[in-house]
């Protein structure tokens, strides 16, 4: 039997919520699938969709955007523009074929170790049982050059 | 590591935050000729600045440091050891590629406005103000009630001394009111804030209180006069009653009446000014409005209190449909001299003194169904106290407690749960209680003694209920207007709950006593203490350092499209002309006020013609983490 696909996840975190959750999940010592790579930002404002087509080129499976809840942005409304990029990206990634459910949107406080111990879990199952993205190798293959963003 | 393009030295070692461990990446730094480092260790919120320092301590500026951050985010979290290992790798991996991208940035220097506001006038935010008044600061001390004081106002007596609670409170009262260095403002509200440390911008709206604060002279005349009699006083929780017009209790700070405009007469009908008519200085004016003031502010004291948990959720224990069942705080009304029943401990239903007692411990705090999980703190002093002062009070009568655990750690605590049991007498049952119900004119407790294994039912006289502590009904919706975080059940959030229990993560904001879990008196006090040593701090400096992580704006290639002043929350990006020679308007550009810029970076992502980049987090630098990932 073959081992088990283990997905490689890219997170795009702000420092001060979900970064500082991630943290605590770390000094409260919970236990999470090592799949997920972190990129700290200063806020999900911060946060270009070029990011994370990026990472999907560079070979993530999965991507996660994490910020501060509505109202709770240390920056009073960066998380609100992320909400509402995401918003008009998702139509754009649904476009181009890339499956939507390969890029999680999620707002975790620094309070919110557990709630992050728990997300990274249930995405990398997620990400595990649709299996690796190749849609960009593929396409890189078959032109034989590569993408540049 | 060693291997990695650009890498030209790579040290294990145990402890580099150790000295030691500094002095090494110094040395390396000097020796190696190094343009960048990578520190793989703990979370950058632990230990940037510190190797930020011993950066600048070797002459490399201290932004062409990064943390990877392989203990919280990898090695403490996964328990595939290759797995994680190969994790660690990759995470230093990458901010070495961010790093070899980073620029020298020089810190920002900000002015610092040496004022001081501190929202809430309680026993921590008047002791906050006083500490940095005494210290020769400006404070604005807000309080939303007409009077300071609090709930510490509201006690009879306090533990563990048994000293009188006005006794000790109003002179402070008195002296923050006084005090030349604070300006007070009560029935105030903090509506908006905005800015940042050393240069936030407040506006506080000051409530009609519908009475000259400067011609009235306190003689309570129109206290006496007013018709409306029967409204139920708040201070008192509602045991006593208050007229339209009135000061909360009698040592009131100021000691100047307000109008209660949801019940006066003249606000429901259009007829009455009985008040007017009496008030000698014609202080009383009914057209008075709401008046907003705008202040600049360098520090701020979130002191804002806590208010007892709606009791009518435990419907088992009869708050609300049986008067004799009462909160600890209503029973600190009728013990306080100052209370509706002066002092006697009486039963709200037919003041009888009631021969029999019980307490209940526990009524609401560590109860997960309720909401509430975490232990109130207060509760198993203050029933102490309150068998001691019934036991005092009622020559004969009994008093019973139910009890879960007896917490009382702090100066003297112990000692005095013992003297209410030892010397006074209390009956301490240790368990739940199930059931109050009204039976022959009495109150019939039922509840399990769990060391007797028995279950016991006492007939009572009047019920006491130690209710839990919860953050203040509007905490949350405040928190947003001053920029802090809450914990799930809204108290504020301190930056780190051991090392820096009095700041929060917004700089320049700091908390004091309940509003940010629940405290005594001492633990109040001292917290506002620290607060007012982290603002005097704070003030000791005529010009601050801030981060130089702000948007940068290439103005050659910058359109004017102005996305940017768009998605800027602070206002930050302003137009500036570029002129010809012979001084012509040629462009318009945007240009980014660093004094403003927060550095938060939405403007960059709006921005169409990638002008705008932000320092230490650039395009080239995070497309390079990735990259490396």
């Amino acid at each position: 039997m073959s081992e088990p696909f283990e997905p490689k996840i890219v997170a795009f975190v702000c420092t001060y919520c979900t970064y500082a959750g991630a943290d605590l999940a770390g000094t409260s010592r919970l236990k999470y699938p090592p799949n997920i790579r972190m990129v700290r930002l200063p806020c999900t404002g911060r946060i270009s969709p070029m990011f994370i087509l990026k990472a999907l080129q560079k070979g993530a499976d999965g991507v996660l955007v994490s910020g501060c809840h509505p109202g709770d942005c240390h920056f009073t409304q960066g998380n609100y523009h992320a909400r509402r990029r995401w918003t008009v990206f998702r139509a754009l990634l649904n476009f181009t074929g890339i499956p939507l459910e390969r890029i999680r949107f999620s707002w975790i406080s620094a309070a919110e170790g557990v709630k992050f111990a728990e997300l990274i879990s249930s995405l990398t199952e997620d990400i595990r049982k649709l299996g690796p993205f190749d849609q960009y190798k593929a396409m890189i293959h078959e032109t034989e050059a590569p993408v540049s963003l | 590591m060693n291997d990695h393009p650009g890498v030209s030295v790579s040290v294990e070692y145990k402890y580099f935050c150790s000295d030691p461990g500094q002095e090494s990446v110094k040395k390396a730094i000097r020796e190696h000729n190094l343009t960048g480092i990578v520190v793989a260790a703990c979370s950058p919120r632990m230990h940037e600045a510190t190797f930020r320092k011993a950066c600048a301590e070797a002459g490399l500026n201290p932004y062409l440091c990064e943390i990877a951050n392989i203990r919280e985010q990898c090695s403490w979290v996964h328990t595939d050891q290759d797995m994680a290992t190969e994790k660690a790798i990759e995470i230093t991996r990458s901010l070495i590629e961010k790093v070899k991208l980073n620029n020298e940035l020089q810190p920002i220097e900000v002015p610092v406005t040496k004022r001081a506001l501190v929202i809430g006038g309680g026993i921590a935010g008047i002791q906050a103000a006083l500490d940095i008044a005494d210290a020769g600061q400006e404070v604005v001390l807000v309080e939303r009630e007409p009077s300071l004081g609090g709930h510490m106002a509201q006690l009879s007596e306090t533990f563990p001394t048994l000293d009188c609670s006005q006794c000790i409170m109003t002179p402070r009262m008195v002296e923050a009111a006084q005090h030349p260095k604070i300006r007070l403002l009560t029935y105030s509200e903090v509506e908006q804030v905005e800015g940042f440390i050393g240069n936030f911008k407040v506006r506080i709206r000051q409530k009609s209180r519908f009475v000259d604060m400067k011609a009235c002279t306190g003689c309570g005349d129109c206290i006496q006069r007013c018709p409306l009699k029967k409204i139920s006083d708040e201070f008192d929780c509602n045991l006593g009653k208050r007229p339209a017009i009135y000061t909360p209790f009698a040592q009131a700070v100021p000691n100047i009446p307000v109008i209660d405009r949801e019940h006066c007469t003249f606000f429901k009908n259009g007829k009455c000014k009985v008040c007017q008519k009496f008030c000698q200085t014609n202080a009383i004016n009914f057209e008075m409005q709401d008046e907003f003031l705008d202040l600049e502010i360098g520090a701020i004291v979130v002191a804002t209190g806590f208010q007892i948990q709606n009791t009518a959720m435990y419907g088992e224990y009869g708050y609300g449909k049986y008067a004799d069942v009462i909160t600890g705080l209503q029973f600190e009304r009728l013990a306080s001299a100052s209370g509706p029943t002066a002092g006697k401990i009486l039963r709200p239903s037919d003041g009888q003194e009631p021969r029999n007692i019980v307490f209940i411990q526990c009524a609401g705090s560590r109860d997960p169904s309720k909401g509430v999980k975490y232990c109130s703190k207060i509760c198993c002093m203050y029933t102490a106290k309150h068998a001691m002062l019934y036991a005092h009070k009622v020559d004969g009568g009994k008093a019973h407690v139910f009890y879960m655990d007896i917490r009382a750690a702090g100066k003297g605590y112990d000692e005095f749960t013992r003297r209410a049991i030892e010397e006074d007498e209390a009956s301490y049952l240790r368990g739940r209680v199930s059931k109050v119900w009204k039976e022959n004119g009495k109150l019939m407790v039922r509840g399990v003694d769990t060391l007797l294994g028995k279950p016991v039912e006492i007939a009572a006289d009047m019920v006491v209920l130690a209710t839990a502590i919860t953050p203040q009904p509007d905490a949350r919706e405040f928190a947003k207007v001053v920029g802090i975080g809450c914990d799930e059940y809204g108290f504020y959030n301190e930056a780190h709950l051991k090392l820096r229990p009095v700041e929060t993560a917004t700089a320049g904001i700091f908390l004091a006593g309940a509003c940010q879990s629940p405290k005594d008196i001492p633990d109040s006090v001292s917290q506002a203490s620290a607060c007012a040593s982290k603002v005097i701090g704070l003030f000791s400096h005529n010009q601050l350092e801030r981060e130089p992580v702000i948007a940068v704006n290439n103005e050659s290639t910058c359109s004017g499209c102005w996305g940017c002043t768009l998605a800027c929350p602070y206002n930050a990006i302003e137009k500036k002309d570029i002129l010809s020679r012979s001084g012509e308007i040629i462009r318009r550009v945007a240009f980014i006020n660093p004094g403003l810029c927060q550095g938060c970076g939405t403007c960059v992502t709006f921005c169409r013609s990638n002008s705008i980049d932000l320092a230490g987090f650039t395009e080239k630098q995070i497309f390079a983490e990735v990259m490396g990932l």
